[in-house]
């Protein structure tokens, strides 16, 4: 059947969003979503997800963890507009409003196998002191308009941003017939070729 | 097992237990109360019976017991259940052993007590402070390390004490009774824990006494307490280790035996009072017991053994270290403590204090200090200047070889100094100086002897020609021997001319030096003595004078005869030239004499034209002049002359000149004072050298005097080992005079040696060097850059700069194995820029050099590049290349010249391929592939047809097609609405991809006051619950929707004014509602108008039972019938929403051309049953359905406005055939005040989108934005006005849009008022009703009514709002509102009315313009678009709100409170009303109007529009054929005729007052005929709509078998191509 002559390629992503390093705030929790080019299209899973909120933890580590589980398989035609993960997140600010936390978005990994990524995440400044006062006091910090401005160049010039802290993403990838449609991604892939053989001086 | 140790294991661990938890629970209360007991009980007493209890195990022990147990047992309640279990076994067996024991003991007892009994001791009373603090504090502690120490070790000083005791009251037997410390223990025991309140329980337990016993030791718990046991039996233990198991039994016994004793106190207690014991005894016990240490110091003495001085060891000098910080009473305590305890004194040192290791504790981290020498922390940090090192130098090991660095040396050796002139220099040293150069230059002209060169070249020359003259190998041919004989003689005379010169100098150098040696002597001669040991010796050289004279007159006659050759030469050449010149003068007279004889001729014809020909006679040639020959003789004289002057003369003798230095020089002794003073001046004078490497100095040689000679010798040799490759080798000459000052004489540069020249090999160069210092000496001296003079009367001056010469020799140093020590190659870089020229051939040899091949080559080998080195390959390659002749220099450049190897398929490939081609077209956002998802993987998946849709366009572009259109100019006009659509797409694109910050980032603008304050307010407002707050509905971004997701809702409430059916017999001749004049519309007078109302309406009979059908997307749904011209269905219907693709973007959405058709039908039912019998049994009815009206409402409009919610009026057709708009009487009377202000049918609708879509930004939102992103042609002044009155009207009516700036079609913003200015209508239309304004008025209306309406959100989909100015409205004939507006209203101005564009909210439209202009009276709105107008105080205008008016010179913002047209007013002159633009602050500035100065109508071609007529009725005929698949069509021929003469008419009337005579001609002519039909109206710009239309009416959907159709069309033309379309439908049914 169509195993032997694919005509798109999978990309199964499955993990969690660990946990989080943000100094100076806790009650948090994350949206994510992903972006993706033209090509590319959910076949199973979710695309979005909102997590619960965490504490940090009493120990020394002081890591907000969500543990929250991804779940998506892509299936694409072309590698152009790889999925992005949008990770944005979210907290009570000191008069309890619900304000970003940060923004930050990584590509999921090429490779298949399990990686581990840190993301460092940002916010929007405000355009002014005062309105940073005002934003501070009105609890309306300035947001993106869609947090999946992140994960595009276009536009991103005329913003400008504070780092906030970190999150840390697990990844496990698979993917499908991405080496038979001329996608090479593995690392050092050796299907087909025999492991390495012994060597050939040594009389038996 | 041993009940005893049993017990004492028990109690150990009952006291461990409370020790922990002392204070916990039921114990804390118990312990509470026992303290309190145990308060008035010595804590000595504890301590005495440890000792006793141990010492005495049989006696004491069990009686303290006795004693003390029972005052604890009080509050206490434990059950004896333990305790009773335990004691049962033994305990009966020994009672009467005990009890005998008893006895004895209380029979001591009684006699101590006698004893007491007299003195009876006051009662103890101690503030309770005190005595915790002995019993917590004080005594315990000291207790337990005494009991410790008792355990380790015997000696102890408390045992000690302890033994005393313990043997005191084993003596005691002994003892006599009385002595006091035995009777005062005995008294301790005995009486003073007899605690007084408790006599009775204690008498009680006495009973059972033997019973409680063990519980009793059980219940001692109490911390104290318990502590006490514990370390007590831990003593009792650890003091009998060996003996226990033997002592035990005896133990027991003992206690066995004290408890039988127990009654006997009982006995005593009675009888005696209280027992006291005075403070002053207690502190005395306390004194013995206790030891408080002292906190004074110690003596010294005491720590130290008898009779020894403390000795300080520091003080000795040893190292003692310092001792930990540890306060002085502390210390002291310790001190005293340790005295007390241990008499050994071990632990006291030499200097009599306490030993201790000096403190553990450094002072400082032990991490190393950065520098230890200095304290302060900031020195580590300091920075220190490190001067930067050469980049170069580095980066040069690095690339060089291997060898090591710095082995590089280059050998620099100064032998000496001689100075050519010197200020010291005496007359006579200047002219031996002079000799010595002339010699020198002497000896090197005679050792090239270029004479004698050039002499016998001359001669080899001579005999060539002689050979070549006559040859003897005749083989060669003559032209070549000619040719090689004239170079050869040319070469002879060159030669020549040179020897000349040669012998000419060596003759007079040797002159030269004759004449200055003669100087020079009689310079000696004058001034008496010699400076100089110069000498010239000319030697003469005998010749032989025949010979030598021979020679010369060969050599001279030879001369003279290649003159003469050589002269004849000329002669000839110089005669062929006069020659031809000759004849060139000779014709040139001629021609000079005929031109006279011309002139005179001329002359006498035109005597003024002489002049002119004279202006130009011509440059007239010389004659020339004929060479001469010259003659033999003169030539001899020539070449005797030069010959005498050069040559030596025959015989004279060769003069060889000889210099030596053995003349002696005079003695100073013998010199004149003058001359003396200069020898000892240049003795003075030494001079050194100063050698610089690269301009840095590395070396200078010694000093040295300067001799009498003044020749300096140094001779050393420097070795310069050096790092970088020498820029620059200089000799700086310094000479000091004395001691004092030291002057820079001159810079001398050596040259760099070739890398070839190595030390041993390197020649001893000469450089010369001159200094510019001027020096004036007193004595002798000549001085410098002075002038001096030889002669004596000071004539002939001479100047002379001191200068010299230095001798050296540069080269490099050879290594051990005879390498030379010079830099690698890479290390020959003269600094960056040669390292430079290393790696870069062009910097080396310049760009020219790549061409030239040979100069490449000469690089590299001066260069000295490896050949073998892989980075040279390919120049190696080019220079072979290029060498062995086969050049191949391209004659192109490229700039990337790999790109061709990263190609992986040719770029033809690679435009074949479909995928790249498709991926290209998406991400240049071509409009067909914009959301083209997933595009294949492969190139064979992708279908042809993708991209025939855009191939098509592609080709198309040009091409006008018609099939659509089949106007011609429509199709035109269509493709250049394409082209426009276009281009503002393409701007639209580019503006998008422009971000503004706003775009991006979500914030909050910083509140004002008002704002704030209103918030404030709003906090402070009362909470209103019975006020309930419309909740907004949940909005949904498009994004995430597919197909079903999206719902519209249409809800149908109820219709007003539905006509009613006439029966067709019906004569009444009732005037249709719609037949008022124009006067009447707005003067409304209801009752004059109102119709006589026919007699015959029947107000049983159902008039008329519509329903309402609402077709979206195909989709039709439709309500339940209803009765009655006004008839209420309430219903809702519900229909899917598709968007075009699937694509639910916000663009995409608005961009959907859908209608929302609503079509108003009556129900009609017929009764068809062919047989009158069969009524009784059956109905037989046929349903027709006539349409009545309908309402169109974009979807487009529905999205933008998210909900629809009002009354429409229906757009009915003029005639209605079978209808009349019959009305109720009963509401008649009610309503007709208001509803007879209109005519027409209205549907009240409600429509929404479900769920709610969030609407994009609406047009005028994303317009303000792409404002600012748009360029403009205004003042900026202005535009700043318009964006400071934009903004003040939206802070003051937000909802209110104020409209000031508009984009015009070529995307450029504009201020709106120049659109508006008087133009032209067509003339015919004001030729129609010359004399009625008002009748003009309306035609004008309808004829813009007639321009096809096209919203600009659909052909720029939401994109922004685009004015185009009335010529191009007119030329593109599409527009919407505003465009309407401004046609409508320029028309108005023109026509002299005041006109202003109402920019306000209508229905359905939303957001629009209307026209607004004043009457006589009153205001009247108009509706472009439609061609109505309305009366301000109409309830029926579709006009809802009014934001502000514009003026053909002003805009006025409505800031009244209302804005509703019916409450407002219009009148603008009112600036409390109206906030006007341009006001007296900013006046306004005349701005030109955009529009044309006037309109110019083509007359529209009849017979095309004539044409498309019969076109579009043949396409509507085969339409409603298709439309009715199933069923045949018959047309109706006669009546399509009638229908065909009756649409004219209505034209005309534009759909007026004609109903009547129609319905009576189609009575006559279709009398048999049931008739249903009707025109309907519409402005043609496609057929589509045309075709919709019709299709909506349902006319086809009859399927009477019988029917017979008839279709009308008509399309009268209007100018400027406007095109009036009537269609006329009908079904006939024939009645029988």
């Amino acid at each position: 059947m169509a195993a032997a002559n694919p005509s798109v390629f999978l990309l199964m992503v499955n993990g969690q969003v660990e946990s989080a390093q943000f100094p100076e705030y806790d009650d948090l929790y994350c949206k994510y979503c992903f972006v993706y080019g033209q090509d590319w299209a959910p076949t199973a899973g979710l695309e979005e997800g909102i997590s619960q909120i965490t504490s940090k933890s009493q120990d020394m580590r002081r890591a907000l963890v969500w543990n929250f589980p991804i779940d998506v398989t892509f299936k694409s035609t072309n590698p152009y507009g790889w999925p992005q993960i949008v990770l944005s997140v979210y907290g009570p600010d000191v008069f309890g409003n619900d304000v970003v936390r940060g923004y930050g978005a990584v590509h999921v990994p090429f490779s298949p196998g399990r990686h581990k990524r840190t993301i460092p995440m940002f916010v929007p400044e405000s355009t002014s002191t005062l309105q940073k006062f005002t934003s501070w006091f009105m609890g309306r910090r300035p947001e993106y308009t869609d947090p999946k401005v992140v994960a595009q160049g276009e536009g991103r010039e005329v913003t400008r941003v504070r780092s906030q802290g970190f999150v840390t993403l697990l990844f496990n990838v698979v993917t499908k017939d991405m080496r038979k449609l001329g996608y090479d991604t593995g690392p050092a892939d050796t299907q087909g070729i025999a492991g390495p053989s012994l060597p050939q001086g040594i009389p038996r | 097992m041993n009940p005893r140790e049993e017990k004492v294991s028990i109690i150990t661990e009952e006291s461990t237990a409370n020790d922990e938890d002392a204070e916990v629970g039921r114990r804390e209360k118990s312990s509470k109360v026992q303290r309190q007991q145990r308060k008035k009980q010595p804590p000595r007493a504890d301590s005495e019976e440890m000792v006793t209890g141990k010492a005495q195990p049989g006696q004491e022990e069990p009686e303290m017991h006795l004693l003390s147990m029972p005052a604890r047992r009080g509050p206490r309640s434990l059950p004896p259940i333990p305790s009773m279990s335990r004691t049962g076994f033994a305990e009966f067996s020994m009672r009467e052993r005990l009890r005998e024991k008893l006895q004895a003991a209380r029979s001591k007892a009684e006699s101590a007590l006698l004893q007491e009994i007299p003195t009876p001791r006051p009662r103890r009373l101690r503030s309770p402070s005190e005595k915790e603090l002995e019993t917590e504090f004080g005594p315990e502690p000291c207790k337990e390390s005494q009991a410790t120490s008792h355990r380790n070790d015997s000696q102890s000083y408390s045992r000690v004490k302890f033994h005393d005791a313990v043997q005191k009251i084993k003596s005691k037997p002994q003892a006599p009774p009385g002595f006091p410390s035995a009777e005062e223990a005995y008294n301790f025991f005995t009486f003073s824990f007899d605690p007084e309140p408790e006599e009775p329980t204690v008498k009680a337990r006495a009973k059972n006494r033997d019973g409680t016993h063990q519980e009793e030791e059980g219940e001692e718990e109490s911390p104290a307490g318990g502590m006490n046991k514990m370390v007590l039996n831990v003593i009792a233990r650890a003091g009998t280790p060996q003996k226990d198991e033997e002592e035990l039994l005896g133990s027991q016994d003992a206690k066995d035996f004290l408890l039988g004793l127990d009654p006997a106190p009982d006995e005593f207690v009675v009888v005696r009072p209280a027992e006291y014991e005075g403070t002053h005894t207690w502190l005395e016990k306390e004194k013995e017991l206790l030891f408080f240490p002292s906190r004074r110091a110690v003596p010294t003495w005491k720590k130290l053994p008898e009779n020894v001085q403390p000795r300080f060891l520091e003080d000795e000098g040893l190292y003692t270290g310092a001792r930990p910080e540890v306060a002085r009473a502390q210390q002291n305590v310790v001190e005293n403590r340790l005295l007390r305890q241990e008499p050994e004194r071990k632990w006291f040192g030499d200097d009599g204090r306490i030993l201790a290791l000096p403190s553990p504790i450094k002072p400082f981290s032990s991490r190393p200090r950065p520098l230890a020498q200095e304290p302060s922390a900031q020195a580590g940090l300091e920075t220190h200047y490190k001067k930067a090192v050469k980049y170069v130098h580095r980066t040069q090991h690095v690339v060089g070889s291997a060898d090591p660095p710095g082995s590089f040396q280059l050998d620099i050796d100064i032998s000496g100094l001689i100075f050519t002139h010197h200020p010291c220099f005496s007359r006579e040293h200047v002219l031996a100086a002079k000799l010595a150069q002339l010699y020198d230059q002497y000896l090197a002209r005679h050792q090239r002897s270029k004479a004698k060169f050039l002499t016998d070249k001359l001669q080899a020359l001579r005999n060539a020609v002689q050979t070549g003259l006559y040859p003897e190998k005749p083989h060669q041919s003559l032209d070549a021997t000619q040719k090689t004989i004239k170079e050869y003689k040319s070469e002879i005379r060159e030669t020549r001319k040179l020897r000349d010169a040669e012998q000419e100098k060596d003759r007079t150098l040797l002159k030269t030096i004759v004449k200055v040696w003669k100087e020079m002597k009689s310079l000696r001669e004058f001034q008496r003595f010699t400076n100089t040991p110069l000498k010239l010796v000319l030697r003469k050289e005998k010749v032989d004078q025949k010979a030598d004279e021979e020679a010369y007159e060969a050599e001279i006659q030879a001369e003279i005869s290649e003159l003469m050759e050589e002269h004849t030469e000329e002669y000839e050449q110089r005669l062929g030239e006069y020659r031809a010149s000759y004849q060139q003068w000779k014709a040139w007279k001629k021609a000079q004499q005929k031109a006279k004889k011309k002139k005179k001729k001329q002359a006498e014809e035109h005597p003024e034209g002489e002049a002119e020909e004279e202006l130009y006679p011509g440059e007239e040639p010389v004659k020339p002049i004929p060479p001469e020959l010259l003659d033999h003789a003169v030539l001899e004289q020539q070449a005797r002359e030069r010959a005498a002057h050069s040559r030596r003369r025959p015989g004279e003798p060769v003069l060889l000149p000889e210099l030596s230095l053995t003349g002696s020089v005079t003695p100073d002794d013998q010199c004149p004072r003058a001359e003396v003073l200069r020898r000892e001046d240049v003795k003075r004078r030494s001079v050194y050298l100063k050698v610089l490497f690269n301009s840095k100095e590395v070396s200078r040689t010694v000093s040295r005097q300067l001799g009498a000679d003044f020749c300096v010798h140094f001779g050393q040799i420097f070795n310069l080992q050096i790092f970088n490759w020498p820029e620059s080798l200089t000799l700086q000459v310094y000479e000091t005079v004395g001691h004092s000052s030291t002057t820079l004489l001159a810079e001398v540069f050596l040259p760099i040696p070739e890398t070839t020249t190595v030390t041993r090999r390197a020649p001893v160069e000469e450089v010369e060097f001159s200094s510019s210092q001027h020096v004036t000496l007193d004595h002798e001296g000549v001085g410098s850059g002075v002038p001096f003079s030889f002669e004596a009367d000071g004539s002939n001056q001479l100047i002379l700069m001191t200068s010299g010469r230095v001798s050296h020799s540069v080269a490099w140093a050879t290594g051990d194995n005879g390498t030379p020590l010079i830099p690698p190659p890479s290390q020959q870089s003269l600094g960056f820029r040669s390292a430079l020229k290393r790696a870069d051939a062009i910097s080396s040899i310049g760009t020219s050099g790549l061409t030239d091949m040979k100069k490449l080559a000469k690089w590299a080998a001066e260069s000295k590049l490896d050949p073998n080195d892989p980075n040279n390959a390919p120049l190696m390659q080019l220079i072979s290349i290029a060498t062995s002749g086969e050049s191949y220099v391209p004659d192109f450049f490229r700039l990337e010249q790999l790109q061709q190897e990263f190609n992986f398929v040719t770029s033809e490939e690679l435009n074949r391929s479909k995928r790249f081609r498709l991926l290209c077209l998406r991400s240049q956002e071509v409009p067909e592939f914009r959301n083209y998802k997933q595009i294949p993987a492969y190139d064979r998946e992708i279908l042809e047809k993708v991209f025939q849709d855009y191939e098509k366009r592609l080709r198309d572009k040009s091409v006008i097609e018609t099939k659509d259109h089949i106007d011609t100019h429509r199709a035109i006009v269509a493709k250049y609405l394409q082209q426009v659509r276009e281009s503002v797409v393409n701007r639209f694109l580019i503006a998008k991809h422009h971000f503004l910050l706003s775009d991006l980032v979500v914030e909050e603008e910083v509140p004002n006051m008002s704002i704030l304050g209103l918030s404030l307010f709003k906090l402070a407002e009362q909470k209103r619950p019975l006020r309930p707050r419309r909740k907004g509905r949940k909005k949904v971004t498009a994004q995430n929707l597919s197909d079903g997701d999206i719902k519209l809702l249409v809800n149908i409430c109820r219709a007003y004014d539905i006509p009613v059916r006439k029966p067709p017999a019906s004569k009444s001749q009732q005037p249709a509602r719609s037949s008022r004049t124009f006067s009447d519309r707005h003067a409304a007078s209801p009752g004059a108008h109102s119709p006589p109302h026919s007699p015959d309406t029947p107000l049983s009979q159902v008039s008329v039972r519509p329903f309402v059908e609402v077709s979206f997307q195909r989709t039709i749904c439709h309500t339940t019938t209803a009765e009655g011209p006004n008839p209420s269905w309430n219903e809702e219907l519900e229909f899917p929403f598709r968007a075009p693709n699937g694509d639910y973007s916000t663009a995409s959405l608005q961009s959907v051309k859908d209608d929302v058709f609503i079509n108003i039908f009556d129900e009609v039912l017929h009764d068809i049953l062919e047989d009158d019998r069969e009524r009784g049994s059956g109905i037989h009815t046929r349903i027709e359905r006539h349409w009545l009206g309908c309402v169109k409402i974009p979807f487009s409009t529905i999205y933008s406005q998210a909900r629809i919610d009002g009354t429409f009026k229906i757009n009915t057709p003029p005639v209605l055939l079978g209808y009349s708009k019959e009305r109720n009487v009963l509401l008649e009377r009610g309503l007709d005040s208001v509803r007879s202000l209109s005519e027409g049918s209205y549907l009240t609708l409600f429509i929404t989108i479900e769920p709610q879509l969030v609407p994009g930004e609406s047009v005028r939102e994303k317009t303000s934005d792409l404002l600012k992103k748009f360029d403009s042609q205004e003042d900026e002044k202005l535009l700043q006005a318009t964006e400071k009155f934009q903004a003040e009207c939206a802070l003051k009516f937000p909802t209110r849009q104020c409209l000031t700036t508009v984009t015009d079609i070529s995307g450029k913003t504009v201020f709106v008022t120049r659109y508006l200015k008087p133009l032209n209508p067509p003339e015919e239309l004001l030729n129609v009703y010359p004399n009625n304004p008002q009748a003009t008025a309306e035609l004008v209306a309808r004829y813009v009514s007639l321009i096809p309406f096209l919203p600009d959100t659909v052909s720029f989909a939401g994109i922004c709002d685009l004015w185009s100015t009335s010529d191009q409205f007119l030329d593109l004939l599409a527009g919407d509102e505003e465009e309407h507006a401004v046609l409508l209203c320029d028309y108005f101005l023109f026509l002299g009315k005041k006109a202003w564009l109402v920019m306000g909210n209508a229905i359905p439209e939303g957001p629009t313009a209307y026209v607004l202009t004043w009457e006589q009276n009153h205001y009247l709105i108009w509706n472009p678009c439609s061609g109505h107008f309305y009366a301000q105080f109409d309830t029926f205008c579709p006009l809802k709100s009014v934001s502000c008016l514009i003026g053909p010179d002003n805009i006025w913002f409505n800031i009244q409170q209302y804005d509703s047209p019916l409450r407002i007013n219009f009148d603008v002159t009112k600036p409390k009303l109206w906030k006007s633009f341009f006001s007296r602050s900013l006046p306004y500035p005349g701005l030109s109007s955009v529009q044309p100065e006037e309109l110019i109508y083509q007359r529209t071609d009849k017979a095309a529009a004539a044409e498309l007529q019969d076109r579009i009725e043949k396409m509507l005929k085969e339409k409603i054929m298709d439309w009715r698949p199933r069923h045949l069509t018959r047309w109706n021929r006669h009546c399509t005729s009638t229908l065909r003469h009756f649409l004219p008419l209505l034209e005309r009337s534009q759909g007026e007052d004609v109903e009547d005579e129609h319905r009576a001609e189609l009575q006559k002519q279709l009398g048999d005929y049931r008739f249903s039909g009707f025109p309907l109206h519409m402005p043609y710009s496609e057929v589509k709509p045309l075709i919709e239309a019709v299709y909506s009416t349902g006319v086809h959907n009859t399927d009477v078998p019988n029917v017979e159709f008839a279709l009308a069309v008509y399309i009268h033309p209007y100018p400027k191509n406007v095109l009036s379309v009537w269609i006329y439908v009908a079904s006939l049914i024939r009645n029988r």
